[in-house]
């Protein structure tokens, strides 16, 4: 589904990626972990287009995206959220959800103005309502509908960034840190919705530094140190690997 | 969503205060309040009718003429994010590419005045906004390479380039390919006659007749049908902004100024985007530049396209609050009112009450008076410097904005950029869902 082969990228002489290669599955939730400054984040704007690698190849759906731009990436399926929620803070949670959907009719100007095209547009906007708010629905925010995105909680942000970035209808999904901050109920409830998700047919990469969750919810890991792919494989796979990961990560893994 | 914002909805007692969440209700009382206000003026200086018709007639056509273009700044700026302080320079080409077309052929134009190409008035108005608009593509693409504060100095500086070229006497006047035609350099340009006078002076006369017959000058008709007919254009602007504004296509501009990252990575081409926001404003400013200039007065200089004006725009939509359509009309009238004209009002009635004798003292000498005492050089002093006023006003005002209210008086004010009516749709779910939940419908 998506692979991305031998990245390189440096920053002023510091590398950030030095020969990331991994593949993730479609219809799987992937986990992608490591240190901080692993090259984790690094990775996502390499695939999302928001960065140029300076070597390597992204491949997605068996299109080579490399160098594409985010818009470009994003309407081909590709949709990336990211570490700290980017809601659209002077616009309500519903303007936020029906940003995104691609061909609005609505999106050209002269579309929106003229009397009897508007009518059109209005059609469309009925639509885009309806799977908007079964959206927020799904993720339990509806009673926000038409709160401004900027007077939301912390928990809340991150729910309306998932579901933002759902009305994309992606396929692939790639999740920076999407539970940082959400209290473990909600956590656990939001996998659940992931979970479900993907036994829809979608694909997430999952970026997380709760190993409890990656290693109880993800099909595979990947596994970054210092700008390199260090281990990929199932949970136990990689827990067997354990030293490797304690030395690297210093943190206990069940 | 019933508790007002804005310092003047809060303050207001309830059953008032629900009248003032209208847009047109703020619209009109505010313009009621400083037409109120004028009227007083014009009463205080002993104004006939044909005076305080006047007066308040030079009142809305500024109004109307800053309003217009506030409106495209606020599309700009408030809705795209996109920082142009060259709005002049797009209201200066505007008119001068309808003048330069429309002007008689050389050697059918009365002597001593610049030829132009002869092009019939309509068409060349046509043609005035459309290089208008593609003057604003060209200005439009720095800004998908450059950070806002930069893109805001290449506007600046488009619109210097642009005055400067109308001002050189080598466009003055210039023969191509056997065409003769120019700018008219630093004396500027007669541009075209007034359509509504011309009309009234033909086939409408019997109308100022009518009225002249009643004792009232004349000339109030054709004055004010030009007012009516910058306010048309006033409406349509608007009209055609909140329908913007009020879409998919408002929707992402909006994204656009509040991410525009974030909004790049959910699909959206917003260089597209921006181009067209800008294109459409400066069409706008295009036509703005042809009637208030080329129309209004019969005559353009490229020193009426300087800076200064931008900022006045600017400082309408600021006090308005930016994002707001009402809001900037507000703005427009509070500026247009009490800081544009209010230093001239102030200054007649001080003429007129205080009776300042004298003529007007050279800035040192009004101090040397104020020192032994005598007052009176220096409010002459003072009152003469009307454009100076202005400014000095406009900056009190920005400085106590930025400390007080940064937003303006509406940019709190969320204007939903839907083409339908979100709230109303969220209560109608609302309701539809409570009744399924009596109906034991899937709950959590």
């Amino acid at each position: 589904m998506l692979s991305v082969n031998q990245l390189q990228k440096s920053f002023q002489g510091v590398t950030a990626l030095d020969g990331v290669s991994f593949e993730v599955e479609a219809e799987t939730i992937t986990g992608l972990i490591g240190p901080n400054g692993a090259g984790k984040s690094t990775t996502f704007n390499v695939i999302s287009g928001a960065i140029e690698p300076d070597a390597g190849r992204v491949t997605f759906t068996g299109e080579d995206i490399t160098g594409l731009s985010p818009d470009q990436t994003s309407s081909r399926g590709l949709v990336r959220t990211f570490q700290i929620a980017r809601e659209f803070k002077n616009m309500t949670v519903l303007e936020n959800m029906m940003l995104p959907p691609k061909n609005q009719r609505g999106e050209a100007a002269w579309r929106s103005v003229l009397p009897g095209v508007r009518d059109n547009v209005q059609a469309d906007e009925e639509e885009l309502f309806e799977r908007a708010w079964e959206m927020l629905e799904f993720f339990d925010i509806d009673h926000l509908a038409l709160e401004d995105a900027g007077t939301l909680s912390g928990g809340q942000r991150k729910l309306l960034e998932l579901a933002r970035a759902l009305m994309l209808d992606p396929d692939v999904l790639l999740l920076d840190e999407p539970f940082a901050g959400v209290n473990p109920s909600l956590e656990r409830e939001l996998l659940a919705r992931l979970e479900d998700l993907r036994d829809r047919g979608r694909t997430f990469l999952l970026v997380e530094h709760d190993m409890d969750l990656i290693m109880q919810h993800c099909e595979r890991i990947i596994v970054m140190h210092q700008g390199q792919t260090l281990v990929t494989g199932s949970p136990e796979e990689v827990r067997s690997e354990e030293q490797v990961i304690e030395a690297y990560l210093g943190g206990e893994v069940t | 969503m019933s508790t007002a914002t804005d310092p003047i909805g809060r303050r207001l007692p309830d059953t008032l205060a629900s009248y003032w969440e209208q847009d047109l209700v703020k619209i009109f009382s505010t313009l009621a309040a400083v037409y109120t206000l004028y009227l007083l003026v014009g009463v205080l200086l002993g104004y006939d009718l044909f005076g305080q018709l006047n007066s308040l007639r030079r009142l809305t056509f500024l109004i109307v003429v800053y309003g217009i273009a506030a409106l495209v700044v606020n599309l700009h700026w408030g809705y795209s994010g996109l920082f142009n302080i060259g709005v002049v320079g797009f209201m200066a080409v505007g008119v001068y590419t309808a003048t330069i077309l429309s002007r008689p052929v050389a050697g059918q134009n009365p002597t001593g005045s610049l030829p132009g190409f002869g092009v019939p008035l309509p068409l060349a108005i046509v043609a005035g906004v459309l290089t208008a608009a593609a003057a604003g593509y060209v200005a439009a693409l720095p800004s998908l390479r450059l950070r806002n504060d930069y893109f805001a100095i290449v506007t600046l500086a488009f619109a210097e380039i642009l005055r400067i070229t109308f001002k050189s006497s080598e466009l003055q006047e210039i023969t191509v390919f056997g065409w003769t035609f120019g700018t008219g350099g630093g004396r500027g340009i007669r541009t075209f006659s007034n359509p509504v006078r011309t009309f009234f002076e033909t086939s409408g006369q019997p109308i100022v007749a009518a009225v002249e017959s009643t004792g009232l000058d004349g000339k109030i008709i054709p004055d004010w049908s030009f007012v009516f007919v910058l306010l048309t254009i006033l409406i349509g602007t608007y009209w055609l902004i909140s329908r913007l504004s009020a879409s998919p296509f408002g929707r992402v501009l909006k994204g656009i100024r509040d991410d525009e990252e974030a909004t790049q990575s959910l699909a959206k081409n917003t260089s597209s985007f921006k181009i067209r926001a800008f294109v459409i404003g400066c069409a706008i400013l295009g036509l703005l530049g042809i009637v208030w200039q080329g129309a209004s007065s019969g005559y353009v200089t490229p020193d009426r396209f300087i800076p200064e004006l931008t900022f006045f725009i600017w400082i309408a939509v600021i006090i308005g609050g930016a994002g707001s359509n009402t809001g900037t009309i507000v703005g427009t009238i509070l500026f247009v009112g009490l800081i544009l004209e209010g230093p001239g009002q102030v200054r007649r009635l001080v003429e007129e009450f205080v009776g300042l004798s004298g003529s007007v003292p050279t800035f040192p000498d009004a101090l040397g008076a104020l020192v032994s005492g005598n007052i009176d050089p220096v409010m002459l002093y003072v009152f003469d410097q009307t454009s100076a006023l202005r400014i000095i006003l406009t900056g009190l005002v920005l400085i106590w904005l930025l400390k007080r209210r940064p937003q303006g008086l509406f940019g709190d004010r969320q204007e939903v950029a839907s083409a339908i009516n979100l709230e109303d749709r969220v209560t109608k779910r609302r309701e539809r869902g409570s009744g399924a939940q009596t109906s034991g419908g899937d709950g959590n």
